[in-house]
């Protein structure tokens, strides 16, 4: 029970992480109905960011703990948005329109070029980080002294996914950023015809998925304590899982896909092989896909001649 | 190269503003000037943190290395790459004709802080000298797309009828190469490989080219191939000859495998789900220990005997005979080489040969037009579910020949050769080459794997610009470079070129 529960803690955590990129699948999937096989990077190229931030804070002495993280996560969010903003503008827009598959390879092609540039740019070597926040609170402990503990960084990590999709979830029903966005998910054509900027609106969908990336990346940089240029690659396939297995297209889903899949990924680390976890995320890919393609909250898709 | 993509895609994505435009000089350089510092300002925070600020690994902790002069360098390039597309566009291309060219030279004398600035120096001004010069000499800036698309199709058309003589020229090429002055160990090498891999896209072709399912797990089979040679020849003791056709076989079984819950499902949906089981392949490869050695992988695998005649070997055992004295040669290390290159050669050959004729087949029909539209593919009363998993196991099947070949030729394989890299280097061979097109996956193996082994001194940057070549090549001209979608059958006899022009819409 309390090792269990310290799963728990841990798959949250996790899954608050995997929650956030999937966001920007889904949105993008909703709104353009392309897979953006570069996101991933864009978690991984905010995750170093954080590295960069949190070294060169360290150099000018600025060490107090909220402060630096604070100006980690905004350094990131902005850069994360303006390399979301050049992809599309560079790999994706051009290609809207045109034949469903070439704008899937543009973004594999992407994904490998930016995945090579980090490693060019930054070294191919793993980056390892110092611990920034310490400490914990326990929450049970077993008679054998196995404790369940709940560290501040986990506590921190969860809150603030939950405030980011909170405002997120305004964001899109209340603002008319995100009126305009539903109304071009809905429909692009039309969208514009009532006056809608649908690029601006499009782009803008890019940046917000991004930025939520780099927040991502951000928290795996200080979790972790280690980032390399490689970590988009997996991360992003599980976020997408998460994004497929909520229903794409759907916000909450997108973010119950992503603690489901924190949550079975820790325990099948947990109660199975921490070997074949990475197979776990992929076997739910496969099934989902297979036996309910519009997820949890998805819309059913309909196929049109 | 990071900003030299950024530069010449913005030259490739240019809006039509029309050939010549009011506002006199002073506005055509006020516009450009905006737009140069947009760019430039675009430029300066994709590069700023990642570029400038690199994290090293020191005693105790991360120190940062800055080279600020990098970025300003890289900044000043995209400033006057796009300073000078605009201009040239706004109806000034003779002047930054000759200003692109005067950079591109004085790129070559300056000293730069890295090489690969001084490359994005030189080829950015040659590239937007280009445009400018096209400028100049069409009086418009650019193309439309309908019209780019038009002109390529009218190759990709053109280039197919020269097949008919290509074709065999590039081949008694091939069959000749060894014989070559030239043809030394390692230019052999380089051979084998571009013909491995020739030999996977036209595999790959069927499944992408021809029944239009984008397979991102191809490696997959490529390791079931390998993996299944390896472990016969370990375990049973079993010939390269005896296990060829196993290996085959094997991979032809878990493309139908694999295909059988994937087939449902379309377009990206299925590219994603092929990735996965690519991964899941590889991941259980790198795991089982106790099966296939997990990472170590399996070395001593055994190397092809001339058809179970002779060994290549210097001194046989017993009474064997060895390949030099049953031709009375003398033994040669290269000879061994070669026969792997014909092996390779022949192999690749049986594959394009059997897609050539398979095209014809109402099967390959079938596939054709479930690329073109899959639910009228399926009105007109044809089993999509068991064309595509006939698509998915035939391709599969060649991946599995190829991959026994590897193996052979390797000696060791390793979960290491199978990633999702290698996935998207084969799959980058057909695309760029033109999906359907069996000389473009040619052409495109010559670029992707021939260009690098040349310059081996540029390997750090292989995948970068494989990378960008892969958006590059999206951008302008989806379907690859010498794509042919020319349907098999039409009603008529008509002349390639407007037939092509038919079919060229890009809708789908």
């Amino acid at each position: 029970m309390e090792y269990f529960l310290q799963q728990s803690i841990n798959g949250l955590t996790l899954g608050a992480i995997y929650g956030l990129i999937a966001i920007g699948y889904t949105m993008v999937y909703g709104i353009i109905g392309m897979i953006n096989f570069a996101h991933g990077e864009i978690y991984m190229i905010g995750a170093f960011i954080a590295v960069i931030s949190f070294t060169v804070l360290g150099l000018f002495g600025i060490t107090w703990v909220p402060l630096a993280v604070l100006i980690a996560l905004v350094m990131a969010m902005v850069f994360t948005s303006v390399y979301g903003w050049i992809i599309e503008r560079v790999a994706y827009r051009p290609l809207r329109g045109s034949f469903r598959l070439a704008a899937l390879i543009s973004a594999i092609g992407m994904s490998i070029f930016l995945q090579n540039y980090v490693q060019l740019v930054q070294g191919a070597r793993v980056k390892p980080v110092q611990p920034i926040i310490q400490g914990s609170v326990s929450l049970m402990e077993r008679a054998d002294g196995f404790t369940v503990s709940l560290s501040y960084l986990q506590m921190i990590i969860i809150l603030l996914t939950l405030v980011l999709m909170i405002a997120f979830w305004q964001l899109i029903m209340q603002t008319a950023l995100g009126r305009a966005q539903r109304a071009c998910e809905q429909d692009k054509v039309m969208a514009g015809l009532l006056g809608i900027n649908v690029d601006r609106t499009i782009s803008l969908t890019f940046v917000l998925g991004a930025a939520l990336a780099g927040v991502a990346g951000v928290m795996t940089t200080m979790y972790y304590g280690v980032v390399d240029f490689y970590i988009g690659f997996l991360a992003g396939i599980k976020a997408f899982t998460a994004a497929v297995l909520g229903g794409i297209g759907s916000l909450p889903g997108a973010m119950l896909g992503g603690l489901l899949i924190g949550l079975i990924e820790a325990y099948w680390s947990a109660y199975f092989t921490i070997e074949y976890k990475d197979v776990a995320a992929f076997s739910i890919l496969v099934l989902v896909l297979i036996f309910r393609p519009s997820g949890l909250f998805g819309r059913p898709e309909i196929e049109k001649v | 190269m990071t900003t030299s993509s950024l530069a010449s895609t913005a030259s490739i994505r240019r809006p039509p503003r029309g050939g010549t435009t009011g506002g006199g000089l002073g506005g055509a350089v006020a516009t450009a000037l905006a737009d140069g510092v947009i760019a430039a300002a675009v430029a300066f925070l994709f590069t700023l943190p990642l570029v400038g600020l690199r994290t090293e690994i020191a005693i105790g902790g991360l120190a940062i290395n800055t080279r600020f002069v990098e970025v300003a360098v890289a900044v000043a390039l995209v400033f006057l790459g796009r300073f000078g597309l605009s201009l040239s566009a706004a109806g000034y291309p003779v002047p930054v004709l000759a200003a692109a060219l005067a950079v591109a030279g004085a790129s070559l004398a300056i000293d730069f802080p890295t090489a690969p600035l001084q490359l994005i120096a030189v080829a950015g001004g040659l590239i937007v000298a280009m445009i400018a010069g096209w400028t100049a000499y069409t009086g418009r800036s650019t193309l439309s797309r309908a019209e780019r698309q038009k002109r390529m199709d009218a190759i990709g058309a053109k280039v197919q009828v020269w097949t008919i003589w290509l074709a065999p020229i590039a081949i008694t090429f091939a069959v000749l190469l060894p014989f070559l002055p030239f043809a030394d160990r390692r230019f052999l090498d380089i051979a084998i490989l571009i013909l491995t891999y020739i030999m996977l896209g036209w595999g790959l072709n069927i499944i992408v080219g021809l029944a239009g399912l984008l397979d991102l797990g191809f490696v997959a089979f490529y390791a079931v191939g390998a993996y299944s040679y390896a472990l016969m020849a370990y375990h049973f003791d079993l010939s390269f000859w005896a296990c060829l056709p196993l290996a085959g076989l094997f991979a032809a079984l878990a493309g139908l495998l694999l295909g059988f819950p994937v087939l449902r499902l379309r377009g990206d949906y299925f590219a994603i789900v092929t990735l996965g089981f690519g991964e899941i392949i590889r991941v259980i490869l790198l795991n089982w220990y106790q099966f296939t050695g997990g990472p170590d992988g399996i070395a001593g695998i055994p190397r092809p005997s001339f058809f179970g005649l002779a060994e290549f070997i210097r001194r046989p055992r017993g009474d064997d005979v060895a390949f030099h004295q049953m031709f009375g040669l003398d033994y040669s290390s290269l000879h061994r080489m070669i026969f792997l290159y014909y092996l390779i050669l022949a192999l690749a050959l049986i594959v394009n040969f059997f897609t050539v004729r398979i095209r014809r087949l109402p099967i390959g029909r079938a596939w054709e037009a479930l690329r073109e539209d899959d639910i009228a593919c399926a009105s007109l009363g044809i089993n999509r579910t068991n064309i595509k998993l006939a698509a998915f196991s035939i391709s599969a099947m060649w991946g599995g020949f190829a991959g026994a070949f590897f193996a052979t030729r390797q000696g060791f394989i390793s979960p290491e050769s199978f990633t999702f890299i290698e996935s998207a280097i084969i799959l980058s061979v057909v695309v760029l080459g033109g999906m359907g097109s069996q000389l473009g996956v040619v052409v495109a193996a010559f670029v992707v794997i021939g260009l690098p082994e040349w310059f081996r001194e540029l390997e750090q940057y292989r995948m970068l610009a494989f990378g960008a070549g892969m958006v590059l090549i999206m951008l302008w001209r989806p379907r690859g470079l010498l794509s042919h979608r020319e349907p098999t059958i039409t009603l008529a006899r008509r002349r390639f070129g407007r037939a092509a022009a038919a079919t060229s819409g890009e809708a789908t």
